[in-house]
């Protein structure tokens, strides 16, 4: 129960202004999701190197010293407040994680990917927006929620966006009631689920669907079949942006186009501050219907 | 002419000066600006004065109106004008969903789109609609009427009483016991006035007309499929 | 050896499975092609107040003197936001019930009886009537998801606003009111055609989920002018999240309503297979709270159920501050009155079983719109009726108390109560009586 919004920059000359931008937006849907708030933002990157964001209550301080003596690799690292995001041969991922399970258990890998950095925290989501710099960052795309908790804990691992594999998540704002079967089909799967959230479900079953080979595009189809309930997902992969509502949509969701880019919010207030959107193109997505952009 | 600048002034202010004046009130045009898509703006108003709004407002903006008219002139949120009782809301931009929910009376006119559930459950109010509306409009819609000068989304008129849908456009689908109906000359001449109202640049012979089959009023068990 | 002659036989043995309800339930739904609708709330037996005893006073506490050494039973709802919150002289109040599924008198009855003890009513699905709002010094008005009747006058005229999000008889359901009620009057109220089976939402019409529920609330305040207490009325079925998250989307009150509350009229298979009983609801509700930091801020209104006063202490001490009640107050009115055994027994039933109250048909004038009937029911005489049964709860439940020592019901606490059985224990959350063992606690 929840605040959504999201940003896909068509235009390449907006990119340095994509966290600017974002942070209004979510700073807007603060009184939908005062619990916690948390944002995906696809930044700079390429194929041979990872990004993992770490998150933990505790200083990561020799974190990159210790993990470049352990992997014999070059490791480079941005700290924001609580969450570090490090950066290593992608090669590397693997062996990253198993020496941060064993040697930092009380760091989370909240999120990985070539190009995604993910950051959540409890807390007003202004604070949580200001805290983590998000004004600051760039990218081509992102993502961010403001979190009501219906059933599940106000914990930092409860707020969203999820993640559940490689560049991927999802933020969800309604109730899915189905979710403790299709945890235990994911679970079965080999698909990590690591909260009682039902959010985190649904990211689980499109990273599912895509390793099985599905598009984006299918694998939100398919979940029309999947999951049930109500819900409205906005869902980032490296390269594309995707929103679908359930078949009754009764949570609120608002879209916005122009040449320079597509955003969502829950409401359209989220949307009133971007640039040209008097002359957007400006809807609500229909039931059941996946949109679903891609980058060139 | 009082403005009140809702980027200063809070809400509570506005809404209980709009609450305070008197049916014979001097004070009968009001300008709202900077409404930052805040919700519950000039809701319950009980008095023939005019509200303009300038900029967009969030859920339910006239919510329950009595007598007055009000204007924005910009999009609206969920629920506006919900359970209108009389009087007159008219957005410039576009309406979110279930835009004059359970309204009993008034006319509300959106120049642009209605989205999902237009209407429902109306029980009396008059909405027209100069784009389009989405799925679900009308869902139970009990009396009073709607008019579409766009298309219509799926499901219109889902399990309806007796209230009338002019659509001049495509409906997507028609839902649950709702049907296409011979238009009368009553049913022209009330669909000719709400045009010429709400200033609608359309021709009542354009529009088609769609009510109740009535066949869900009493249970029967061959149609239990349709629940 | 021979066959005796005469062997004796077995009894006829009917089935604990298929009994004899379940078998003419199986017959009546294959002759109709429709589920059974009836109305009241749950019916079989589940865990309930019953089991539950409290310890009073000895040595080591000290009981007040009856009649003498006071114990308060006043109650104020609303505190947290309203700036005109409600002062109640009773912790029991009159649950929602509309004009439509009941008849004019008996609102009218409800009003004087509740006036009369300075408690509460509430309307129903349908709106406000005149006779309604004359006869009740404190009135609920009920925004439900059909918004039949609703107004914003009435609005203004209410004492409080209650957002029914559900009921104990059907958490998840909308309402129903057969053809055979939708009189002429009835049907003028809520803009539907005469007659016809009117079919209630669920969900409301322009808002779900919690969320959407603040913002619903503040525009409530705004139309209001922050005036009046504004509760959210929930069936038990999570009471848990569902009082947290009431609170979140900002309610003065929460109403809570078990699985034997009644409903005018719903399918049977929803009443009996559906929500929490009161029981197994309240204690999580009262953790919601003092999670929160809200316990007595928000207050918390229980029913579902509630017969007698010692309901209504053991409600206040697993940590309601009131509790409401509909069907005991119908039965007050004159409900299922055994000298009215012979027209029950011509409607195919029983007095004490009667509940089908969405065929209008009530010999006691009550849950009826059919004016002969409705006629039979003198308003003045049920009303007092109703205010003596409502003085009797409020004596008992003082007795209680003070043999508990409390000076106010209050102060009972769950500290007070011990169980009878185990699965009370666990949902009430107290000891097994002679024990220290709470099940399910610590695991």
């Amino acid at each position: 129960m929840c605040g959504i919004v999201g940003l896909f920059l068509k235009d390449k000359t907006l990119e340095p202004k994509l966290g600017s931008m974002l942070s209004d937006m979510l700073t807007v849907m603060c009184d939908r999701g005062p619990d916690s708030a948390g944002f995906a933002v696809y930044g700079a990157g390429d194929t041979t190197r990872v990004k993992l964001t770490l998150r933990s209550a505790k200083p990561l301080d020799d974190v990159v010293k210790d993990l470049e003596a352990g992997l014999g690799v070059a490791v480079s690292a941005v700290l924001r407040e609580t969450h570090l995001v490090v950066t290593l041969p992608a090669d590397k991922e693997d062996a990253a994680r198993a020496w941060l399970a064993s040697t930092r258990p009380e760091a989370t890998v909240v999120g990985a990917g070539q190009r995604m950095e993910l950051y959540k925290e409890v807390g007003r989501p202004d604070a949580v927006a200001e805290r983590f710099g998000l004004a600051g960052m760039s990218g081509t795309h992102g993502i961010g929620h403001t979190r009501m908790a219906t059933e599940s804990a106000v914990t930092t691992n409860g707020a969203h966006p999820f993640s559940t594999g490689a560049d991927q998540c999802l933020v969800h704002n309604g109730s899915l009631s189905n979710h403790n079967a299709v945890r235990r089909t994911l679970l079965r799967e080999g698909i990590a689920i690591e909260t009682e959230n039902d959010s985190e479900v649904a990211a689980g079953y499109l990273t599912w669907r895509m390793r099985e080979g599905a598009s984006l595009k299918e694998a939100l189809e398919a979940s029309l079949k999947d999951l049930d309930g109500f819900y409205t997902f906005v869902v980032g992969t490296e390269t594309g942006f995707a929103v679908l509502r359930d078949p009754i949509a009764c949570k609120p969701a608002v879209m916005a186009e122009t040449d320079d880019y597509v955003a969502f919010g829950s409401e359209y207030r989220a949307l009133a501050g971007l640039p040209g959107i008097e002359t957007a193109r400006v809807w609500e997505p229909e039931p059941a219907t996946v949109y679903a952009w891609e980058r060139a | 002419m009082p403005v009140v600048d809702l980027g200063t002034t809070p809400l509570r202010e506005l809404n209980a000066a709009l609450h305070a004046l008197s049916k014979d009130t001097n004070e009968t045009h009001w300008h709202v600006i900077n409404p930052q898509g805040k919700h519950a703006v000039a809701v319950g108003l009980d008095a023939p004065v005019t509200v303009e709004i300038q900029g967009h407002v969030g859920y339910y903006c006239a919510g329950m109106n009595q007598h007055a008219t009000v204007i924005v002139s910009g999009n609206a949120g969920v629920g506006l004008a919900e359970n209108m009782m009389s009087g007159e809301v008219r957005v410039r931009g576009d309406a979110s969903q279930s835009a004059g929910a359970t309204g009993q009376g008034g006319l509300l006119v959106i120049d642009g789109n209605a989205s999902a559930r237009c209407g429902i459950s109306m029980k009396g109010i008059d909405i027209v609609v100069k784009g389009s509306i989405g799925p679900m409009s009308a869902f139970m819609a009990q009396t009073g009427n709607l008019v579409v000068l766009g298309d219509a989304g799926e499901a219109l008129g889902d399990s309806i009483y007796e209230a009338r849908l002019f659509v001049r456009g495509e409906v997507k689908s028609l839902g649950a016991d709702c049907e296409e109906k011979a238009v009368t000359d009553e049913d022209r001449a009330v669909l000719s006035g709400l045009l010429e109202r709400a200033g609608a640049d359309a021709r009542a012979d354009e529009f088609k007309l769609y009510g109740s089959a009535r066949t869900l009023y009493h249970f029967h068990v061959d149609n239990a499929g349709a629940y | 050896m021979t066959a005796p002659v005469n062997p004796p036989r077995t009894v006829p043995r009917p089935s604990a499975t298929f009994d004899q309800y379940t078998i003419s339930e199986i017959q009546r739904a294959a002759a109709t092609g429709i589920y059974d609708i009836r109305g009241g709330g749950a019916k079989r037996r589940v865990p309930h107040f019953d089991d539950l005893l409290f310890v009073g006073a000895s040595i080591s506490r000290y009981p007040l003197e009856g009649y003498r050494e006071k114990c308060g039973t006043d109650v104020v709802l609303g505190s947290r936001f309203a700036k005109q919150p409600i002062h109640l002289k009773i912790p029991v109040t009159i649950a929602g019930m509309s004009f439509g599924a009941l008849s004019g008198p008996a609102k009218e009855a409800l009003g004087r009886g509740a006036s009369a003890l300075g408690t509460s009513t509430t309307t129903g699905d349908g709106g406000m009537t005149p006779e309604e709002r004359g006869h009740s010094s404190i009135l609920v008005y009920q925004l439900l998801p059909s918004r039949y009747g609703m107004n914003p006058d009435d609005l203004r005229k209410a004492d409080a606003i209650e957002i029914v999000v559900g009921q104990g008889a059907k958490p998840g359901g909308g309402g129903m009111l057969l053809g055979q009620k939708i009189s002429p009057r009835v049907a003028r109220m809520r803009h539907l055609p005469e007659g016809i089976d009117q079919r209630s939402a669920c969900r409301h019409p322009d808002w779900t989920g919690p969320d959407d529920l603040e913002i619903k609330i503040e525009e409530l305040r705004e139309l209001t002018d922050w005036e009046k207490p504004i509760y959210v009325k929930v069936g038990a079925s999570r009471p848990y999240y569902d009082t947290a998250l009431a609170v979140k989307a900002g309610a003065d009150v929460v109403v809570l309503d078990g699985m034997q509350g009644g409903t005018a009229a719903t399918q049977e298979v929803f009443i009996e297979n559906v929500g929490l009983p009161i029981l197994a609801s309240i204690r999580p509700a009262v953790q919601a709270l003092q999670d929160l930091g809200m316990h007595r801020k928000v207050q918390l209104i229980v029913s579902g159920g509630i017969r007698n006063g010692a309901d209504v202490a053991k409600a206040l001490a697993l940590g309601a501050d009131a509790v409401a009640i509909g069907t005991a107050a119908l039965v007050a009115l004159g409900d299922n009155d055994p000298r009215l055994e012979a027209e029950y027994q011509a409607l195919g039933t029983t007095a004490g079983s009667y509940d089908d109250w969405h065929e209008g048909r009530d010999p006691a004038g009550i849950t009826t719109q059919d004016s002969a009937l409705a006629a039979r029911l003198d308003p003045v005489i049920a009303g007092r009726r109703l205010a003596n049964y409502l003085s009797v709860l409020t004596l008992e439940a003082q007795t209680i108390a003070r043999a508990c020592g409390k000076t106010h019901v209050h102060n009972l606490e769950p500290e007070d109560l011990v169980a009878l059985t185990v699965e009370a224990a666990a949902m009430a959350r107290v000891p097994l009586a002679g024990t220290n063992w709470i099940p399910g606690q610590g695991f």
